[in-house]
């Protein structure tokens, strides 16, 4: 046991999300070095995969529900669970509870679980409050709010409160900063031409501001926006909010760009 | 009309490429979005009355039966007519049946988008009679052979010039010289060229955009006053509305009334609201002689205490159209219908049934700004979820991506089998990434023909972690 008059520190199990997982870990380094700065115990259950949110917007409830109970399973006895996605965060927290509904011992345990669940930026903002943010970005940035965790959850003053904690980041907002990029999941693979209409619209906002970068908190959005953007030729740089808090921008090159060549 | 919803991507696609639609469409998304958002910021209580209206329509969901029983009575003893029609061929025979035996040649409508819903317009053609539009979105579409692509602003499709054209086009009698480039020069034609027709009509026929239990009225809002002259002019006024218009008292009609041009608009109310109760009486000036209501079902019944149940708030305000990035790129006629945006992908799978549109609610991000501004808090997101959780049980889900979410699922759930899979495909996949992207995929022509797909950045985190915690001990 600790000296019972110090503090226990929280634990923290740390849920990943699949597309971090599997296109970007370096944001799963940033997310575990921004809560063990701010004195969090991080776990990371290595059984995740993925919060089923892909099978719950397709209408696939059985296969939804069953990775549900998993997550629920993985996740359990931890303080708190902290996903770096508005839109895996709010699966768990709001839709979890939805797809148990008639289900009533799951529904107590999506509950209990949807209670201690938060996306990263709300749980550094909100309950570890005011932690020291240890970022050094030089540069001009907007940030796009993805839907669900604006929508969802409120994410909005929380990632704002703690980039200006960064020295040299300079936020300039876009018009648009909470219009929809168009992704939608499978919707901007089964309707490529409407998604992109959207995507554009975005890209033109962000655009439109000047900004040498775009960050956010959601990486299917950031994928969507920066694959747009390099399509499209243009050199603005996409990252995931995450990286420039956590000062690890040194661990990946911006996302869809190539990693630097290695001298000598 | 036939609808067209079960070719929505092709109708999307078309709607993409006409430039003249997205010129409109872009004014569209710059104006009502902007003018809700000052509406609605000059009025601190809005989100309580949002509430307030909320409440309302669930009480009247509740209560339908015994509301609709009141709203009968009062409405008979004010001298007036209730029609009950279950399907849309009921009310449009119970229409022109009213209009034929009014002798009826010409009748004046005010817009309608249960007028729409029913066709009513076709079945009053085939039975003689001419049906003259007097709303001038609707007067334009009408000229125009189109349907409505806005639930408020049917013709927000044209631009200026293509309403100049249809009008030289239709207004034979004027010079072909006129300048027709400024709006109000329009609107000035159309209104000479309908007062005449005010006049002649021999039946009106309106909407209601709420009906009042306690007193037996229909209220109906417009800004043009087309509305008032097309019920008080005619001898016979037949208002046709949907069931679940009614609301109990005329306090509650204030509260809609509130919220419901706020949401529309921006205004903080529409230029004419009207009441109309019952026929003329004996010591009034003018009005019609009889008073007919005709209440359409058209499968709403059907969907009380359902999954869709509180569809059925809908107060018609265009909101969610205005604010979506679905409808914003494409329009309202690639919906295929009288009903667009949100609104209508809920809806329409109701009341044509989910095979012919299948697509609506699949075309949409979920975003949830229709959730966040509707004025009665209809949770449009959850219902298109549940349209698609019905197509996935019913298996109606093209069989491509059926299959890949079951194989998928079938991983995701089998966490040593995902690690193996993903362990594969990630090092496929970085051979051949090395330009930090992929401009063509297999298996994701959906994405790579719109944006570049991002390649990973080398193993999968829990990989990278389970090494760390490896070296660690």
């Amino acid at each position: 046991m600790n000296d019972s008059t110090q503090m226990t520190p929280p634990t923290v199990g740390l849920f990943v999300t699949c597309l971090v997982d599997l296109m970007r870990p370096s944001v799963g380094t940033a997310a575990m070095k921004l809560l063990g700065d701010a004195g969090c115990q991080v776990y990371v259950p290595i059984s995740q995969t993925c919060c089923g949110q892909p099978a719950y917007n397709a209408g696939d409830l059985l296969d939804a529900q069953e990775i549900a109970k998993q997550v629920i399973g993985d996740f359990a006895g931890l303080d708190y669970v902290v996903a770096p996605s508005g839109s895996c965060a709010g699966m768990i927290k709001v839709h979890y509870p939805r797809i148990f509904k008639d289900n009533q011992d799951w529904l107590e345990r999506a509950e209990e679980l949807s209670a201690r669940t938060y996306e990263l930026m709300s749980f550094l903002n909100d309950v570890m409050k005011d932690p020291e943010i240890l970022g050094d970005y030089t540069g001009t940035m907007t940030y796009h709010d993805s839907c669900s965790g604006l929508r969802e959850l409120g994410v909005k003053q929380q990632p704002r409160n703690l980039m200006s904690k960064v020295p040299g980041l300079k936020l300039v907002e876009g018009a648009e900063a909470e219009a929809c990029c168009g992704f939608g999941g499978l919707f901007c693979v089964k309707y490529p031409d409407i998604s992109e209409k959207i995507v554009d619209a975005k890209v033109d906002d962000i655009l439109a501001t000047g900004a040498d970068t775009v960050l956010g908190g959601d990486l299917g959005c950031l994928m969507n926006v920066a694959g747009r953007l390099t399509r499209r030729g243009s050199d603005v740089k996409v990252r995931h909010v995450a990286e420039v808090l956590a000062g690890t921008t040194g661990l990946a090159p911006p996302i869809g760009h190539p990693k630097p060549k290695v001298k000598g | 009309m036939k609808p067209t919803s079960d070719v929505f991507i092709n109708n999307s696609r078309e709607a993409l490429v006409n430039d003249t639609l997205q010129e409109a469409l872009a004014k569209l998304a710059q104006g009502f979005p902007l003018k809700r958002f000052n509406a609605v910021s000059r009025l601190a209580e809005f989100d309580d009355l949002r509430d307030a209206a909320r409440d309302i329509k669930t009480d009247v969901l509740n209560n339908l039966d015994s509301y609709l029983e009141k709203f009968e009575a009062q409405v008979i003893k004010q001298g007036g007519k209730v029609h009950w029609a279950r399907t849309a061929d009921e009310a449009c025979k119970i229409i022109v049946g009213l209009c034929e035996d009014a002798g009826a040649r010409t009748v004046t409508k005010s817009k309608s988008m249960i007028g729409e819903e029913i066709a009513l317009n076709e079945s009053l053609e085939d039975a003689g009679i001419v049906p003259v539009e007097t709303d001038l979105g609707e007067y334009i579409i009408q000229l125009r052979k189109e349907p409505p692509s806005h639930i408020i602003a049917p013709a927000i499709h044209l631009t200026i010039e293509q309403v100049a054209d249809t009008f030289k086009e239709a207004h034979q009698d004027y010079p072909a010289d006129r300048a027709l480039t400024e709006p109000r020069v329009l609107l000035d034609e159309a209104r000479q060229v309908l007062r005449q027709r005010f006049i002649d009509a021999d039946v009106g026929i309106t909407g209601a955009n709420m009906l009042v239990a306690e007193t037996g009225s229909i209220v109906v809002v417009t800004n043009e006053g087309n509305a008032d002259l097309t019920m008080t002019l005619p001898k016979v006024h037949i208002a046709v509305a949907s069931l679940e218009k009614i609301v109990p008292t005329l306090e509650d009609a204030t509260t809609l009334m509130r919220v419901l041009a706020r949401s529309a608009t921006g205004q903080d109310m529409s230029v004419y609201t009207t009441l109309a109760t019952g026929p003329k009486r004996d010591e009034d000036q003018d009005g019609p002689e009889a008073f007919h209501i005709v209440l359409l079902d058209n499968g709403r019944t059907d969907m009380l205490g359902g999954d869709f149940h509180e569809m059925l708030r809908c107060i018609r305000c265009g909101a969610c159209l205005n604010h979506c990035p679905i409808y914003k790129s494409v329009g309202g006629h690639a919906y295929g219908w009288v009903y667009s945006g949100p609104m209508g992908a809920v809806l329409m799978p109701n009341l044509l049934g989910i095979g012919k549109t299948g697509d609506l609610p699949n075309a949409s991000t979920l975003c949830g700004k229709c959730e966040e501004i509707c004025p009665v808090r209809i949770p449009l997101p959850d219902m298109l979820r549940q349209w698609r959780t019905r197509q996935f049980d019913a298996a109606v889900t093209s069989s491509k991506s059926h299959f890949g979410l079951k194989v998928w699922a079938y991983m995701v759930k089998r966490p040593l089998l995902y690690r193996f899979f993903v362990s594969f495909m990630l090092s496929n996949l970085r051979k051949f990434g090395r330009k930090g992207r992929f401009n063509w995929l297999p298996f994701a022509k959906g994405w790579t023909q719109v944006r570049d797909f991002p390649a990973p950045e080398g193993q999968s985190f829990i990989h990278q972690y389970l090494m760390s915690q490896k070296r660690k001990r």
